[in-house]
């Protein structure tokens, strides 16, 4: 490739833009639909966006390590601002686009951040609500100018203004943004991403040029990604993920990026795009899945019977024939038949016809979910990694996947396990440091320069990583056999009626759960059986309800039975909580992890009742709206008993 | 504020209506002034679609005229209310329930297209130009609502807050220089309310739109209203700006019940 022969000299972003626009400057770079249709940036006209937002912040006074924050959604001209403030030698900082505004301060203040580059009006009204607590800000930069004439305060300035400026700069300045691309270096931080705080405050990770384009590249050449790859670009733009597959690997390879055009749209924007590369936490293929079994679940008798005839085959042998392995002829005959009449169809209403490879991470997914895709022949697989080492760490390759792990080290990536069973990863991806937290930095990074990842997990025979759990949160219950929450939480949520578990045990002599039930799924079954609600509160404490956890759950205790060290870990008792989990609420961490101490802590009463024997406690509980006024939500929780197995060899 | 009120551009006089021994609207005058947010209130019975009604002339008064951009009519119909640019909405929502949003707020688009059946039929040449020019402007409604993910969706299977959207999207379809909304807001959440208050107050400053709307929650009257008549068994008790209504004796009897 003639592209390759000039690589030594691609090693930061701006360069590899700068690059495509010589190389493939008329293939599509980046789409977005606007007005119902889509539109296109070719390479070539991004790299002349971005020369002009880089020239028009240069005008404003950014400067080489400045950080700009950018809070949006996934718009092409936020993507183009990161390469431009990068061309400075700038830092971009990207936020989350739901956070409330007092969640963006301590951001906006730890990074000390003079300019931010915001989507639309609602952004900009959560920046002025903290103006006066961030002395340092001097530039608010909007994108979107809808409901925004009104605003007249000189510091607030339309993204257009600033390209317009830019041209200009560029006309009279006409080497600046050459030179000063010319002067980054591939070890400069290319962009900051704070870890969402499951732990204490958030701290902001610094990646260079040269780690995420070590990790991008490793990645692509892995999966074979050429630049004729299409990605839909959807998941929040401060996660380490999206920066990953739609920006550093758009970038190392040429492919093109496409922006849904509203968050509600994704659905239709998927199938209308058709990806041949994709990414989704395990939430969405999750989502997707629940949505089908609902949909079939509505559908002519008929259909039902198909779908479960080929479902049986695809169960079957699908992941084998995916995976080439032997598979008789008839199954293989059937296989086909099926592929014509329910897994193409159906992979085409969930937009995932072209699909070539499909990675998910960022929890671990549910066994028979995972199945579920493999087997109707898209090729899932699961990757490891944290914001710390680019999203980057082990992936599965083709062919040599299984459903209980994360795969193998990445090309370039040294893993091992540490004696407490803590994963240590080391290799060109790491982060340079955390941002002013010298501290934490060292904490993170031992001697040998292997970073800690703070997950606990083993490699199995065949070299493949599993992970167990969170190297912390693994415990011990009160007989002194092995505790991992997480693990029994995943098995828990893989039922489409869960929404939400958290199991308790550490320490204690059994162990309980708490529930949140999925009210889509199950507000679908309550209608079914004519059973009235009037809210989530409502349904969670009908007993029909409970009953249907309760099979659930003791399923799992069934299949915890047969796992060993874990069979102790049976769930005894349960309550369904009386209101969903929330971020907003601080439950959840943005990226919806269970925050496990905090909901422990609000929730003591509960967890009291359920170790202490009680059939149910009353629970008053403060509510944030979306708007950020309060309510109560109250409820009297009903907590039931579980049938538990007996372990063979000890007495019961 | 960019948004200039202007000169009187609808003006009722005498108004009355009956429905045989009925008196629905007795007398009943005032003005609306171009650019500017009017609101009738009253209490159930009060005479307030009714006076919508009249404006848009699916009602015809017995006594009165309707003076619009200083053209006297005293036989206003829907027909030419639409022509001359007046748009409403509906208390109980009227939108084709087994069409999807896109063609409903086609519909909204009907009297400004020139192709004939036949043409539209063969859908070729101007016809088909013509009709890619009104998709365009219904999608900029769509965008402008935020409902660009139930573009395909029958509005029979919507929830009734965004029912009550797409009914206002086809309303500004229209391109209207004065929309009458009648109850906007009946019946939806907080949340949904806040949303409707935003785009009322959006196309009112984006677009320049005289609105006339009747509505109950008072909380939203009195906040996103320049003027309020005040109307009570068909009589006008009070007209004026929001503070000067709240105060208004008459109108906190006819609200609050007198205490005789």
């Amino acid at each position: 490739m003639p592209e390759m022969a000039s690589a030594q000299a691609l090693d930061t972003f701006p360069r590899l833009l700068m690059d495509h626009a010589q190389v493939r400057g008329d293939k599509p770079a980046m789409r977005e639909k606007d007005l119902g249709i889509w539109q296109c940036w070719t390479w070539h006209e991004v790299a002349e966006e971005v020369r002009a937002l880089a020239c028009g912040l240069a005008e404003m006074g950014f400067k080489r390590g400045d950080n700009l924050a950018i809070v949006g959604e996934n718009r092409p001209r936020m993507y183009m601002m990161m390469t431009a403030a990068q061309c400075l030698g700038g830092v971009p900082l990207p936020l989350y686009q739901d956070a409330v505004a007092n969640e963006m301060l301590f951001v906006l203040l730890d990074a000390e951040v003079r300019f931010i580059f915001v989507e639309d009006q609602e952004q900009v009204d959560k920046v002025l609500e903290i103006q006066t607590q961030l002395p340092q800000l001097e530039h608010l930069l909007y994108d979107d100018p809808r409901g925004m004439r009104h605003y007249t305060l000189p510091f607030i300035h339309d993204i257009r203004e600033l390209m317009a400026m830019g041209r200009i700069h560029n006309r009279n300045h006409p080497d600046l943004l050459t030179r000063e691309v010319a002067v980054g270096a591939s070890d400069d931080v290319s962009v900051m991403l704070y870890t969402s705080g499951t732990t204490g405050k958030p701290k902001g990770v610094r990646l260079t040029h040269h780690a995420f384009i070590s990790a991008a590249r490793g990645g692509a050449d892995f999966d074979q990604l050429t630049a004729d790859e299409d990605i839909l670009s959807y998941l929040p733009m401060a996660w380490v993920g999206d920066h990953l597959f739609s920006f550093a690997q758009a970038m190392v390879t040429g492919f093109t990026i496409n922006c849904p055009e509203s968050a509600e749209t994704v659905m239709t924007d998927l199938r209308e795009i058709g990806p041949t590369y994709y990414f989704a936490p395990p939430r969405v293929f999750e989502n997707l899945l629940t949505q089908v079994m609902i949909r079939m679940e509505d559908a002519s008798l008929v259909k039902q019977k198909m779908f479960h005839l080929f479902m049986a085959v695809a169960r079957r042998s699908g992941a084998e024939i995916l995976d080439g392995q032997p598979v008789s002829a008839v199954d293989r005959l059937l296989y086909a038949l099926g592929n014509v009449f329910v897994f193409g169809p159906l992979k085409n209403v969930l937009g995932m016809s072209r699909i070539r490879v499909a990675y998910t991470a960022g929890a671990a997914i549910g066994p028979d979910l995972f199945r579920f895709y493999r087997s109707i022949g898209i090729n899932l697989k699961q990757l490891y990694g944290q914001t710390e080492t680019c999203a980057y760490v082990c992936l599965q390759p083709d062919g040599q996947i299984k459903f209980d792990s994360v795969g193998k080290p990445a090309p370039g990536v040294e893993v091992k396990i540490a004696d407490n069973g803590e994963i240590l990863v080391r290799g060109p991806m790491l982060l340079k440091e955390y941002y002013k937290r010298p501290d934490a930095t060292a904490e993170a990074i031992n001697a040998d320069g292997y970073f800690m990842t703070g997950d606990a997990g083993i490699f199995d025979d065949d070299g493949h990583l599993k992970i167990i759990d969170r190297a912390k949160d693994v415990g011990k219950l009160a007989n002194g056999a092995m505790y991992a929450p997480n693990y029994i939480e995943n098995k828990l949520k893989f039922f489409p009626h869960i929404k939400e578990a958290v199991v308790f045990g550490d320490q204690r002599k059994m162990v309980c759960a708490f529930i949140n039930i999925d009210i889509g799924a199950v507000g679908n079954w309550a209608e079914r059986r004519g059973i009235a609600y009037s809210g989530y509160t409502d349904l969670a404490a009908k007993p029909e309800v409970y009953g249907l956890i309760q099979e659930c759950i003791e399923q799992v205790n069934g299949e915890l039975l047969g796992e060993g060290a874990l069979a102790d870990s049976q769930i005894h008792r349960f309550l369904i909580l009386h209101k969903e989990l929330d971020p907003d609420d601080d439950e959840l961490t943005r990226t919806r992890k269970v925050r496990r101490g905090f909901v422990a802590e609000k929730y003591a009463v509960l967890i009291d009742a359920l170790y202490s024997g009680r059939n149910s406690q009353f629970i008053e509980t403060v509510v944030k709206f979306e708007d950020g006024r309060q309510g109560k939500v109250a409820a009297d929780l009903v907590i039931r008993d579980l049938k538990t197995f007996a372990i063979a060899g000890r007495a019961a | 504020m960019s948004r200039q009120i202007g000169e009187v551009i609808l003006d009722l006089k005498n108004v009355s209506l009956a429905f045989g021994g009925v008196k629905a609207l007795t007398d009943i005058s005032f003005d609306v002034r171009e650019h500017e947010i009017r609101a009738i209130i009253g209490p159930n019975g009060a005479g307030k679609s009714s006076m919508l009604n009249v404006i848009n002339g699916v009602y015809r008064p017995q006594q009165g005229e309707i003076i619009l951009r200083g053209q006297h009519f005293s036989k206003m119909n829907p027909f030419k209310a639409a022509k001359a640019g007046i748009s409403r909405t509906f208390q109980n929502i009227a939108l084709f329930k087994g069409m999807n949003v896109i063609d409903n707020l086609m519909t909204g688009r009907n009297l400004k297209i020139r192709s004939n059946l036949i043409q539209q039929a063969f859908w070729w040449g101007p016809a088909r130009r013509e009709e890619l020019a009104h998709r365009a402007k219904v999608e900029q409604v769509i965008d402008f609502l935020e409902i660009q993910h139930i573009r395909k969706t029958p509005v029979g299977r919507l929830p009734y807050g965004l029912q009550k959207r797409v009914d206002l999207g086809r309303a500004l379809a229209m391109e209207p220089s004065i929309l009458l909304l009648d109850e906007p807001m009946a019946g939806m959440n907080v949340e949904e309310k806040q949303d409707m208050c935003r785009f009322i107050l959006d196309v009112n400053d984006q677009f320049g739109t005289t609105i006339v709307l009747i509505e109950h929650d008072m909380a939203v009257v009195m906040d996103i209203s320049d003027r309020v008549v005040v109307l009570d068994y068909g009589r006008k008790i009070g007209d004026g700006d929001p503070d000067e209504v709240r105060a208004s004796p008459e109108v906190i009897s006819a609200y609050l019940g007198a205490s005789h």
